[in-house]
């Protein structure tokens, strides 16, 4: 061996963000499983559209129903993706590899993050075009004027709305780093909370009062509703502390610690 | 703290030092230091639970190490800039997204390292996994077929060294055969491998040095030439208790070899004499030289067994 044996090269490029969300947006797709939850969230939207035309009585036939109708789906499948871009890593234990190309999990992790939201941005604005189809096919079909009741503040509301739920399934998964338990977890924030927090607003005065400063959920209802005033985005605020700031700061500080197995 | 040893120091590649890791009150990994050196291909053998798995994975930052650290020429994993392209690493073939199929695993590899996609076909080539099986989703892969993937992702990148994690678990006859020549030829040209397995044979059969881990503790290591010399007396009798009383009378110390006779330092000459003494028929009496690495991995394996009560497999 001579002294010119080959060594580590400290001085090379090193892995720019772009390529690795790139390469999380391409493992969003790439299974069979990724494929079609991408595409159950397409064909659903398509479905409701249709079901709107049928079945929404003619002088209701609005922008804004086709809008719930396919907003709806993506806001419940929309944070199932973000929560297996995340959870995959351990649940299929592609992290070996994953983590060890890029030896910096932050990384790793915000790049899946930025690849969730252009997902969900790309999707939302796929949803508001099926929306908008359907209320110039339906509107047309059912020989009344094509109403367009959505402003386009009031869809980039929506959009902030979805992102905010798709990084509530982020920040689960990230937390929970299991598939199961993630969605699972997904679901109770969404559907389980909510009664529960109603139930004891209408018991309990103290609770009704502080309830938009600490209930995600309740505070982003002004996004679907015009826009929120000035205390509303204070209480978005307040309410993302708990439900998201805190617990993904926790969650990603176990990612940079913990073991990957 | 650690002094870093001078990067590239001349014949060595990866340096581990003083290395442990601490599961609550157990030591999966005790004070291991070891070197792997360009050109040689180093050999990590085991039994299953004795630590190995924990030093690679603590190698390739994944598991951070309670005391010591692993550098590879000088510099820690988590500092090199694009590893891919340095540090080939396999550390559990079955480890995949099941629903993906082989060459999209390659794939995205080779998009995170900004290789040219050509190197995805060379690899497939390489480990000889057919464009059709390439196609197929790694469920449908055996294990073989997946430790020829993980192989195949672990030279990816063109890396000069590799550590590679039970590689050769899976594959038949001829596929051990296979990587003995590919990693051959990978240490000719200057690459630096580091394999580990649980198999003496596979051991035998590929790697140049042996380090022998038993309870997360290393118990020997050197070339392979030089643990084959294991001097010292092979010897068996019918009755192998009134054996034992023997040769601790005659103040020789023996310790149980793998295939039911006893090991001793003592020569063959002396170990005969005191059988004869004694009047113990001996069924079998020769020198351990040439017995082969398998009675010393047993004989290390068991006595590291019998100081500490581990249950067997505990896993790493």
């Amino acid at each position: 061996m001579s002294t010119a044996v080959a060594t580590i090269d400290t001085t090379r490029p090193a892995i720019p963000l772009s390529r690795l969300v790139k390469v999380e947006l391409r493992k969003m797709f790439d299974t069979r499983s990724g494929f079609w939850l991408m595409m159950s969230i397409g064909i659903v939207a398509t479905i409701a559209t249709i079901a709107c035309i049928i079945f929404v009585p003619n002088d209701n036939l609005e922008y804004s129903v086709f809008g719930t109708a396919i907003g709806v789906p993506f806001a419940i499948l929309l944070p199932v993706v973000a929560i297996l871009s995340v959870t995959g890593e351990w649940s299929q234990r592609t992290g070996l590899i994953t983590f060890t190309l890029l030896p910096h999990r932050g990384q790793v992790i915000l790049a899946k993050a930025i690849a969730a939201i252009l997902v969900a941005v790309v999707s939302m604005i796929f949803s508001f075009a099926v929306g908008a189809l359907g209320n110039v096919i339906g509107s047309a079909l059912n020989g009344v004027d094509t109403t367009w009741d959505v402003s386009l503040a009031d869809m980039l509301y929506i959009v902030l709305a979805n992102i905010l739920g798709l990084m509530v399934g982020f920040m689960l998964g990230v937390l929970i780093r299991n598939s199961a338990g993630a969605i699972v977890a997904y679901f109770v924030y969404s559907f389980v909370i909510p009664g529960i927090f109603g139930f004891l607003a209408a018991t309990q005065d103290w609770f009704e009062k502080i309830q938009p400063w600490i209930d995600f959920n309740d505070a982003q209802t002004p996004l679907f509703d015009g826009g929120p005033s000035g205390e509303q985005w204070a209480q978005i605020g307040t309410s993302s502390l708990i439900w998201f700031i805190i617990p993904l700061t926790l969650g990603v500080m176990a990612v940079l610690k913990s073991e990957v197995k | 703290m650690f002094v870093p040893l001078p990067a590239g120091r001349l014949g060595v590649m990866i340096t581990v030092e003083g290395l442990t890791k601490t599961y609550g009150g157990f030591k999966a990994v005790d004070n291991v230091s070891f070197e792997c050196r360009p050109g040689a291909v180093t050999g990590f053998l085991g039994p299953n639970g004795a630590g190995k798995s924990t030093t690679m994975r603590i190698m390739a930052g994944l598991t951070p190490a309670s005391a010591g650290e692993a550098r590879v020429g000088g510099v820690l994993y988590q500092d090199i800039p694009n590893p891919g392209t340095q540090i080939g690493v396999l550390l559990d073939a079955s480890a995949q997204h099941a629903g993906r199929t082989g060459r999209e695993i390659l794939t995205l590899s080779a998009l995170t390292m900004g290789l040219p996609m050509s190197r995805v076909d060379d690899m497939l080539k390489l480990v000889s996994l057919t464009p059709e099986e390439s196609k197929r989703r790694v469920r449908n892969y055996s294990l073989g077929m997946r430790q020829r993937l993980g192989i195949a992702n672990a030279l990816l990148g063109d890396p000069k060294i590799l550590i590679l994690d039970e590689p050769a678990n899976g594959l038949d006859p001829a596929g051990i055969h296979w990587m003995r020549s590919l990693l051959r030829e990978y240490a000719n040209r200057g690459g630096t491998v580091l394999l580990s397995s649980h198999l003496l044979h596979e051991i035998e059969v590929i790697a140049d040095e042996i380090i022998v881990i038993g309870n997360g503790r290393i118990v020997a290591q050197g070339t392979k030439a030089e643990l084959l010399q294991t001097a010292g007396t092979f010897v068996k009798a019918g009755d192998m208790s009134a054996l034992a009383n023997a040769l601790t009378s005659a103040g020789i110390t023996a310790s149980p070899s793998g295939d039911g006779g006893l090991r001793s330092e003592a020569t063959p000459e002396q170990v005969g004499k005191a059988a004869a003494s004694a009047g113990v028929a001996l069924v079998e009496l020769r020198p351990a030289e040439g017995a082969g690495l398998e009675e010393m991995f047993l004989e290390l394996t068991s006595d590291t067994q019998r100081e500490e009560i581990t249950p067997e497999g505990a896993q790493s």
